[in-house]
């Protein structure tokens, strides 16, 4: 029987792991992302897993080691955060290259300077060209639910690609929410063995990870994962549906709150949207129909998604958790790109928020919506929450 | 058992032919003797470096073994991956065979921006050999310094200009450093006697645990050397106590090899064109003279740590 539990979304990842039950995981701890590989580890010493722990020395090491394990047919885990994933990132391309399936608790939190412990999404939104999935989850109980989904959808053979499952730090990570979980036979059945492809040990018939492929072949390669990320989006929607079915929790690509018949829409990422859906309701209430948008898959990018929630309104509002300097805003581009792609244009207006853990609350979510209403539209890049 | 060469011959090598590196090159001579007397399945793993690029040039490679590279700092954190998984799968029943893992890495990858990698590989405990073949520059990217690079030596970054004579800085003492891991086995070779190697390895490889093997090997290209002097090379390394060669078995030193005469250190230096310009004038004499200290001082410890006197015959 599922059983609910007050469990932080660190420690919901740490449970996850559990009944994953994965062979190696290789971590270093970074705040705050730490309590995962800490109360994982307390799993190893009481004996609940057999995962192979390697507690390495860096991060660097800790994604090399990961990727070794990973092309050697074990199934893998890690998570970190910030200057961590930063440190790492040298090894996240290659990773993705050699077609690891490597599920990853990513806790967002800035990158420095100055120094700070508390969420933007700076860490990962850096990462977005390396060649992994990018899921973007709003609670606890989602992130839970991801960790476990993301094995089969980077497992599978039509996809065969590293996986981040992001929270937001210290807002999702420690705060302490009822999250239910599956048993530990439930989650074991839904994820199946891996059966890797072309492992490293498989002393019999040995295999090359690593080659030096240059202006003949580099290019070729390449194509073929841009090809692995465009099955993503129905390994994905196959996955979650059948996860739907054990659960009863629906988790599609983006998360279309009220946006159906909404004039105005705010998009969104993580656990902003709570504040940004509580606004949606006010405003409702008070006759302004309005929605709010979650995406949720970041990497591939689910334009025709996003397009099809967006198509109707007549004026959005884009939220990033991190900037781009000198340029627009991450989120804000990707979606003005697959506007652009739609051949549809809608004035949209662009706002940065809750960076270096920033509060975002309700109230910065409606001075966006009253923005839309008002229609006061600027392609400026304005700024929630900011003294100025 | 003792290894005979003889029956060796026709092993099966674990890197094959087709490999694209420089006639005379030290690293393919490592690897063959290196892994010639081991009887397991082997995985290989490499840090980024000539004998990286040149065995795996796409779609081909030379290796008739598992081969990973991934990157040029995380040869020893990729060691502890496969050996991590092996462990893990094999304590499931999905891999049966007894499998041994080597990585190897150049003096860049090892004493530079590898270290804190290999570090942590011993100091967690894998079982698996680490290989370093010390050809004392970055020779990949063009005979750039590194700190396994000798006192003197004109490199690309720290050239022989008109003031300075080359480097300035004396080696670091990787071998020692791995010592004071307190790993089961490290040891320092050279490639002048291939059994010295192959017996020295295959202890390496056979020894549970961490090993560290610190395998001295010329860039004939950088070192601006006849490509034929790769074994004399190696073994005036030896004679002139340059490259002491030795063994740490579970933290006894132990002296491998003991030069019968005094061999001054410029019958190492004058085949090499890099130490071209030390060979004439004042300042060139006064860097020699240093390199020799720094020897006979290295020698000296060297000796008392494996508890030793030296007496050369006259």
């Amino acid at each position: 029987m599922p059983r609910k539990d007050i469990t932080s979304g660190n420690w919901a990842v740490a449970e996850a792991m559990r009944q994953i039950n994965p062979d190696v995981v290789a971590a270093y701890p970074i705040t705050p992302s730490t309590d995962i590989p800490m109360r994982f580890s307390e799993f190893v010493a009481d004996g609940l897993v057999d995962t192979n722990l390697v507690t390495v020395e860096s991060e660097h090491s800790a994604i090399s080691a990961c990727l070794a394990a990973s092309v050697s047919g074990a199934r893998v885990m890690t998570a970190s955060s910030a200057n961590g994933v930063a440190l790492m990132h040298e090894i996240f391309p290659i990773a993705a290259s050699y077609r690891t399936p490597i599920v990853f608790g990513l806790v967002n939190r800035c990158l420095g300077a100055p120094i700070n412990i508390h969420c933007d999404h700076g860490d990962s939104m850096a990462e977005r060209d390396s060649g992994w999935i990018h899921i973007y989850c709003e609670d606890g109980q989602e992130v839970y639910d991801t960790m476990i989904m993301a094995v089969r959808i980077a497992e599978h053979k039509d996809v065969l690609l590293p996986a981040f499952v992001c929270q937001d730090g210290f807002i999702t990570s420690h705060c302490f929410e009822p999250v239910e979980f599956l048993d530990d036979e439930q989650v074991t059945k839904f994820i199946g063995e891996r059966e890797p492809l072309l492992s490293l040990l498989d002393v019999d018939n040995p295999v090359a990870y690593g080659s030096l492929a240059l202006t003949d072949y580099f290019f070729e390669i390449k194509r073929q994962q841009v090809e692995a990320m465009k099955h993503v989006e129905k390994v994905y929607n196959d996955v979650a549906a059948d996860f739907a079915k054990i659960t009863g929790r629906n988790y599609p690509l983006v998360d279309k709150y009220k946006t159906e018949d909404a004039d105005y829409i705010m998009v969104i990422m993580s656990s902003a949207a709570g504040a940004a859906k509580e606004t949606v309701d006010k405003l409702r209430e008070q006759g302004h129909k309005v929605g709010c948008l979650r995406i949720r898959l970041f990497r591939p990018f689910p334009a025709s998604e996003i397009v099809g929630a967006l198509k109707g309104a007549k004026g959005i509002a884009v939220c990033d958790r991190a900037a781009s300097l000198g340029a627009a805003a991450p989120l804000f581009t990707e979606i003005k790109g697959a506007l652009y792609d739609a051949g549809i244009h809608i004035p949209a207006n662009t706002y940065v928020y809750g960076l270096g853990g920033r509060d975002f609350f309700p109230h910065n979510a409606e001075e966006a919506f009253m923005d839309l209403i008002n229609n006061k539209m600027s392609p400026e890049e304005r700024y929630l929450g900011l003294r100025e | 058992m003792a290894v005979k060469l003889k029956d060796l011959i026709t092993k099966e090598r674990a890197m094959r032919q087709g490999h694209r590196m420089c006639p005379g090159c030290g690293a393919p001579t490592v690897v063959q003797q290196a892994l010639l007397a081991v009887d397991d399945p082997i995985v290989i793993t490499s840090a980024t470096g000539c004998l990286e690029v040149s065995t795996t040039i796409y779609p081909y490679n030379s290796w008739g073994v598992p081969f990973l590279h991934s990157a040029f700092e995380n040869a020893g954190a990729n060691v502890s991956g496969i050996e991590a998984a092996y462990v893990a799968l094999k304590k499931k029943g999905k891999i049966k065979k007894n499998i041994k893992f080597v990585a190897f890495g150049g003096d860049g990858g090892t004493y530079d921006i590898g270290l804190q990698a290999l570090s942590g590989a011993a100091e967690r405990g894998h079982d698996f050999t680490y290989i370093c073949y010390n050809n004392q520059g970055y020779m990949n990217t063009g005979a750039q310094r590194s700190s396994a690079t000798p006192i003197g030596a004109n490199t690309s970054t720290a050239p022989a200009g008109k003031v300075i004579p080359g480097k300035i800085q004396k080696p670091k003492d990787l071998t020692a450093i791995m010592a004071a891991h307190h790993i089961p086995y490290v040891a320092q070779t050279t490639i002048f006697n291939p059994m010295e190697v192959i017996e020295k390895v295959k202890r390496a490889i056979e020894t549970p645990g961490p090993a560290f093997v610190n395998i001295l090997a010329p860039c004939v290209l950088f070192w601006r050397l006849e490509p034929s002097m790769q074994k004399e090379i190696c073994r005036l390394a030896a004679e002139t106590r340059f490259w002491p060669i030795y063994e740490v078995i579970n933290g006894e030193w132990k002296l491998s090899y003991k030069p019968k005469k005094y061999v001054p250190a410029e019958e190492f230096l004058k085949p090499q064109g890099r130490f071209r310009h030390l060979l004439k004038g004042e300042t060139g004499k006064a860097v020699i003279e240093n390199f020799q200290k720094e020897i006979d001082e290295e020698w000296q410890y060297v000796l008392k740590r494996c508890g030793e006197t030296w007496e050369p015959q006259a």
